[in-house]
């Protein structure tokens, strides 16, 4: 039996290897950490939100695989079209997801795969522009169960 | 064993000017390289880096993928559809990895 003395060493411990795992990024990224990542990308041009759509079920199950669609606003034309949709996790070991360059022969600028979310967290999606101005769009997803991390599940 | 390992889906027939979608699926267990053994160990990083798509020669799409992406990865897109020939699809990543597979498309 879990005495009140045991049990508040535990959540004291507890608490303390929460504040020391995001001080030290521990193995998830940090919300610092993408955006360090998106201007890797950007450079010092400003993210404008809108014009990009990001789809992924608001519940998550089995986080090893989530279905993710982006679509971007864009006529496709050789003078106005996407050039690149990248997409960036918060809290995924990495915050970055994937990167698709694309040209006016797309046709239409949309994409779709399946990808692991490690944890409840806010997803973005920012597409660059054949003008070289950059939109974003963003979904927040609920994970029951977590990827990237958990053994024995692929 | 690495032509069966992908599966594209490219309409067979389509007519010029009209926007296809192009479905891409490939076998690999994409390793993220953050699992560890029940000893504690590290499992190396084992993924696909880069998928390539050309019509006729012509690179299309180019997608980067990282460790987020899940494994027997499924990648969807569009192009349009604008001379007869054939969609060339390469995937390459960790450890060597190589997957090519192709589809002939006829545009009327």
């Amino acid at each position: 039996m879990t005495s009140r003395r045991n049990f508040l060493i535990a959540a004291g411990g507890l608490a303390g290897g929460i504040g020391l795992g995001s001080a030290a990024g521990g193995a998830h990224a940090t919300p610092d950490e993408m955006q360090a990542a998106i201007r890797q990308v950007t450079g010092q041009a400003p993210v404008r939100r809108g014009r990009v759509k990001l789809d992924m079920p608001p519940l998550i199950d089995n986080s090893n695989s989530v279905s993710l669609s982006v679509t971007v606003e864009s006529p496709m034309t050789p003078a106005d079209h996407v050039k690149a949709i990248h997409v960036f996790t918060e809290k995924n070991p990495l915050p970055n997801v994937v990167s698709v360059f694309l040209g006016p022969r797309a046709g239409r600028a949309s994409i779709a795969t399946r990808v692991r979310i490690a944890d409840t967290q806010t997803v973005t999606a920012i597409a660059e522009f054949s003008d070289g101005s950059f939109w974003s769009g963003t979904a927040s997803v609920v994970v029951t169960l977590s990827a990237c991390l958990e053994e024995g599940l692929i | 064993m690495a032509s069966a390992s992908a599966v594209v889906n490219v309409p067979a027939t389509t007519k010029r000017g009209e926007i296809i979608e192009i479905k891409a699926l490939v076998r690999h267990a994409m390793e993220t390289g953050f699992r560890r053994t029940q000893l504690g160990e590290a499992i190396p990083r084992d993924i696909i880096r880069q998928f390539v798509c050309t019509y006729n020669g012509v690179e299309i799409m180019r997608a980067e993928f990282h460790s987020a992406i899940a494994a027997n990865p499924l990648f969807t897109f569009n192009t349009v559809a604008t001379e007869s020939g054939t969609l060339a699809f390469r995937w390459t990543g960790d450890n060597g990895f190589s997957v090519t597979e192709s589809a002939a498309i006829t545009v009327v």
